[in-house]
């Protein structure tokens, strides 16, 4: 290289030889979150395509199989075929949502992968947000395949199905958001997916079994769960006339969870990614 | 390898104004705990640095000589415990978001992009630097192009060998027009049309943006050849910075002299048992740093006496960074010669 054939970068031009703060050079705008959301989002979704499919087949028949299980006991149309219907189908948001994201988190972390983030200037939240929401969309086909094959197997009504649309949004929020949350900050890699799987199996053991039949100590467990204000939530649409109120309140909670368990996540987020 | 640049070793002033300043940068990691207890590691020990505007700057040392910590510092992954670090006039430790708007960065990990394809990586990477969609796609289209990759845009990272995947992750690092660039072994598993790419793309920017590149290697041919100056360091200091040419002349007057044995050395020839205690022993090969004189004898005899039917091969080279760095007082055997 020769001295002549380096060009001066604009801003610093002048400025050689002044050893005290030259003038700050200009900075390269910042991503904003929508946008960067969106990116993040595409991006995640491309993943399934590679990684997650196999997953998601998992996640369905895992329910599917309960359901069936459970057609030997429970008696078709009750309240508690609602109960079984309506916690397969979110499990499959809780498998993929809280549990798979957390494996995600907990891997990248662990790789060293959130370098990545960390050196580009994207809000946190919107990286959370985004595989949030990715993982949260990918659960969609399994849940409504599961809530269908559900409804065929206990002779429930498909009429209020679309309601789905509302749970898996806001189930999967707050699921995704606990998921990150544990992914992102459990100390090992190994603890995170540890978490995940309890995270899954709490919600399986507490979402599909009626609450009705539970011990008192248990029922508090399941209070506890976001995922219960879902499964409420659904079953309560195959009620003749259902309480749409109830639905709205349970959903809310869902919502709310949401909210918090999404913002501790980004809260995780910048604690793992800048030291 | 030819960074398609005029002669690399500019010397001092061959750049411009200092845009990267870094002074007294400490980073202590503190002593583990329970099993793993042991005292506290001072992995960055009051580090100085000075890049100029347009300079291609190495960070030569072995592993574990504190050149990832120091690359995280100065990328505002993390926070020094003491000293400062100045890059184009903003404060990074005060303000250390600052870095990402400033600096294209190639890290040693590529896990978050690995399940993209190679298209969907650099213009997701171009995204999250704030370009509009169209920007970032027509960014990675030329990028892709001039890397050569546009066959294989489509592939997911994970399905590439391990240099196309360093490759495509150097692509995403240039989208998004960064004028300085820190990349942390960026050539790592890449065959030579690779390496030659990625080094004519960083010359590219360098003669049209008056981009500056920061590069991490323990590579000691690619640090002589690519590199404008290099920051020698071991044990968290630097113990040298220089041109490479001017480093190598520190060392003037030495020559390395490599012996390789066929099978067992002649150690019953008292001229090679001789050799023996001052050599660095690696397998059938001996390495020694000799005078040249001393050099010349050695070979002289060796190769005219009867330790010469032992011999397998003998190669007489002028000093390299890696001479220049055990000179210095580095520890052994850090650097490779790939």
């Amino acid at each position: 290289m020769s001295v002549v054939s380096v060009p001066q970068p604009v801003p610093l031009a002048g400025a050689a030889g002044a050893e005290p703060a030259p003038p700050a050079g200009p900075l390269a705008p910042r991503a904003r979150l929508f946008p960067a959301l969106g990116a993040v989002y595409t991006a995640q979704l491309s993943r399934a395509r590679v990684a997650r499919i196999p997953l998601l087949f998992v996640a369905t028949f895992q329910s599917v199989g309960i359901m069936v299980l459970m057609r030997g006991v429970v008696g078709a149309g009750s309240g508690a075929a609602r109960a079984v219907v309506s916690g397969s189908s979110v499990l499959v948001v809780a498998f993929v949502a809280l549990n798979l994201l957390a494996q995600y988190f907990g891997q990248l972390r662990a790789a060293g992968g959130l370098d990545t983030y960390a050196t580009l200037p994207v809000p946190p939240a919107s990286v959370v947000l985004g595989a949030a929401a990715a993982y949260a969309s990918f659960t969609v086909p399994g849940t409504f395949v599961t809530a269908i094959a559900g409804c065929a197997l206990f002779h429930l009504p498909f009429a209020n199905l679309w309601v789905l649309l509302a749970v898996v949004p806001l189930a999967g929020a707050a699921l995704s958001g606990l998921g990150a949350a544990l992914g992102l900050l459990a100390p090992r890699q190994e603890l995170a997916t540890l978490a995940g799987q309890l995270g899954m199996s709490a919600a399986l053991l507490l979402g599909i079994v009626p609450p009705g039949n539970l011990p008192a100590p248990i029922g508090w467990l399941r209070d506890l769960m976001p995922s219960t204000y879902g499964v409420q939530a659904f079953a309560a649409t195959f009620a003749p006339h259902p309480d749409w109120t109830g639905v709205l309140a349970d959903l809310s909670v869902c919502a709310g969870v949401g909210v918090v368990s999404l913002g501790l996540a980004t809260w995780a987020f910048r604690r793992a990614a800048y030291r | 390898m030819s960074t398609g640049t005029q002669a690399s070793d500019g010397g001092p002033g061959a750049a411009g104004a200092t845009v990267w300043r870094v002074r007294g940068l400490v980073k202590t990691y503190p002593a583990g705990r329970g099993r793993r207890a042991g005292a506290a590691v001072r992995a960055n020990d009051g580090i100085d640095l000075d890049i100029r505007a347009g300079e291609i700057f190495g960070l030569l040392g072995p592993n574990g000589a504190g050149k990832s910590t120091l690359v995280r510092q100065l990328t505002g992954l993390l926070r020094p415990d003491a000293g400062r670090v100045e890059l184009y006039g903003h404060d990074l430790v005060a303000h250390p978001d600052r870095a990402a708007r400033l600096i294209g960065y190639l890290g040693q990990e590529s896990s978050a992009l690995d399940e993209l394809t190679v298209a969907l990586a650099a213009e997701t990477t171009g995204r999250l630097r704030g370009l509009s969609s169209r920007a970032a796609r027509a960014e990675r289209d030329d990028v892709l192009d001039e890397l050569a990759l546009t066959p294989i845009a489509d592939r997911p990272l994970k399905r590439l060998s391990g240099g196309q995947r360093r490759l495509a992750c150097f692509a995403a690092t240039l989208v998004g027009d960064r004028r300085m660039l820190v990349l942390d072994e960026p050539t790592t598993g890449m065959d030579p049309v690779a390496r030659r790419a990625v080094w004519a793309a960083v010359d590219r920017r360098r003669r049209e943006r008056a981009a500056t590149a920061l590069i991490v290697t323990h590579n000691v041919i690619e640090a002589e050849t690519v590199l404008d100056r290099v920051a020698v360091i071991d044990q968290g200091r630097i113990i040298a910075s220089d041109t490479p040419s001017a480093l190598k002349a520190s060392v003037e007057g030495e020559v390395r002299l490599d012996l390789v044995w066929r099978d067992q050395p002649p150690l019953e020839i008292p001229e090679v048992a001789a050799l023996r205690d001052r050599a660095e022993l690696a397998g059938r090969r001996w390495t020694l740093r000799l005078p040249q004189q001393r050099a010349r004898e050695i070979v002289a005899s060796v190769t005219g006496g009867p330790a010469f039917a032992a011999l397998d091969d003998f190669t007489l080279a002028a000093p390299s960074l890696e001479d220049v760095y055990l000179a210095l007082g580095g520890r052994e055997k850090g650097l490779v010669k790939a």
